[in-house]
């Protein structure tokens, strides 16, 4: 049954051109940090190149927020006192939106930012 | 027996922005002698959540809901029937909001009709959970396969923009155990705009907002309230009056706008 599972997961992953990592990045891939805090993310705006693997790293200055984006089907919590790191290879050009998706307070609806995958 | 219920939703008391609504401490007490004047008398009045803006100060958000249910303690309706939205309930897990007006879901019957609030807002990741997805299993246990079954909740359980947070994480879930029954109707707030979209047989239902319009499903770059508008105040907010039919198991929905002149 844990074979299946894992199996599961790695297609997954393959699918949306994302896999998720534990605390080291893989060798050679660029880093790109990434900082939440209420209600908003530092960069808001990230330029990435289509085919390109990068790792986000997702910290948070305040509390527990969420980093979605919907176009990918991915998302994940950003925990106080944790690095979280994704990494994410963009399979097609264009503008992809990513958002908290863990309410934050009064101004939750505006944290949102911009992913652009050029060619 | 064929009856009335009216819908409000996301009276979001104690917001302010001029620019978004200028009366908004007066607004929701507009709605209530809108509803007091109603030819069709409603049976009872539903509130689909965020009843108040959020706050981070607990004494601020206890007397918002303090003023929110004083302002709808003037509704002629005996029975009111709370639920709430993450404005009130996510940032301390519903505790303040379980304070004035009880328990997040609950079910209630209404002339042959199993009501069922599901709270998809307590958990703050906009989530139903699997102890109240048990809690739901098992009262549908109970319910036969063409029972009449409405279900009442804040957030749309379906993905209906999920780029905008206008979903509920597992809503699947809750609608999978829905689906054996035959009559099923979903009335929700959260978007603050009306929007009728079918799962299958089961219909869902969004109220309008008593306190701000929002725009359409990615019509706009950035998530943000529609402006007001001078030529056409409180353009987008207004409440819903529903007849539940009993003969065609289905309902009948009369919107509201909210009138200028109405003063309580």
């Amino acid at each position: 049954m844990m074979k299946r599972i894992r199996i599961a997961t790695v297609v997954l992953a393959s699918i949306f051109g994302m896999t998720c990592l534990g605390a080291s990045s893989d060798e050679g891939v660029k880093i790109i940090k990434i900082s939440a805090k209420r209600f908003e993310y530092s960069p808001q705006q990230i330029m990435l190149k289509k085919g390109v693997p990068v790792v986000f790293q997702l910290t948070t200055e305040d509390r527990t927020h969420g980093f979605n984006i919907p176009s990918m089907n991915l998302r994940t919590d950003i925990v106080p006192g944790k690095v979280t790191e994704l990494k994410v290879t963009p399979q097609k050009a264009g503008e992809l939106d990513f958002f908290c998706d863990v309410f934050c307070g009064s101004g939750h609806e505006g944290m949102n930012g911009k992913i652009t995958v050029t060619e | 027996m064929d009856f009335f219920f009216v819908q409000l939703s996301d009276t979001h008391w104690g917001f302010e922005g001029a620019k978004i609504n200028p009366d908004a401490k007066g607004t929701l007490i507009k709605a209530v002698k809108e509803v007091n004047g109603l030819q069709q008398k409603p049976d009872f009045v539903v509130f689909t959540g965020d009843l108040t803006q959020t706050t981070d100060d607990t004494s601020v958000r206890k007397a918002r809901m303090k003023e929110f249910k004083q302002i709808v303690g003037e509704l002629d309706t005996k029975v009111v029937h709370f639920m709430p939205g993450e404005h009130d309930a996510a940032l301390d897990k519903g505790e303040t909001y379980k304070d004035f007006f009880g328990e997040t879901h609950y079910t209630f019957d209404h002339k042959g009709v199993h009501f069922i609030t599901i709270d998809n807002v307590c958990d703050p990741t906009g989530s139903i959970g699997e102890e109240q997805l048990e809690w739901l299993k098992a009262d549908l246990a109970q319910q036969k396969p063409d029972a009449n079954i409405v279900v009442l909740t804040h957030r749309p359980l379906f993905d209906l923009y999920p780029q905008w947070d206008w979903a509920t994480r597992d809503g699947a879930k809750a609608i999978d155990l829905l689906m054996p029954f035959q009559n099923v109707t979903v009335f929700y707030g959260h978007i603050h705009q009306e929007n009728h979209h079918m799962t299958g047989h089961i219909a869902h239902h969004s109220a309008k907002s008593l306190m701000l319009p929002m725009p359409l499903a990615g019509s706009v770059p950035k998530r943000q309230p529609i402006p007001w508008s001078a030529s056409e105040p409180y353009r987008g907010m207004g409440f819903r009056n529903v007849l539940s039919e009993s003969k065609r198991d289905k309902y009948q929905l009369s919107e509201y706008q909210i009138k200028e002149d109405a003063r309580i």
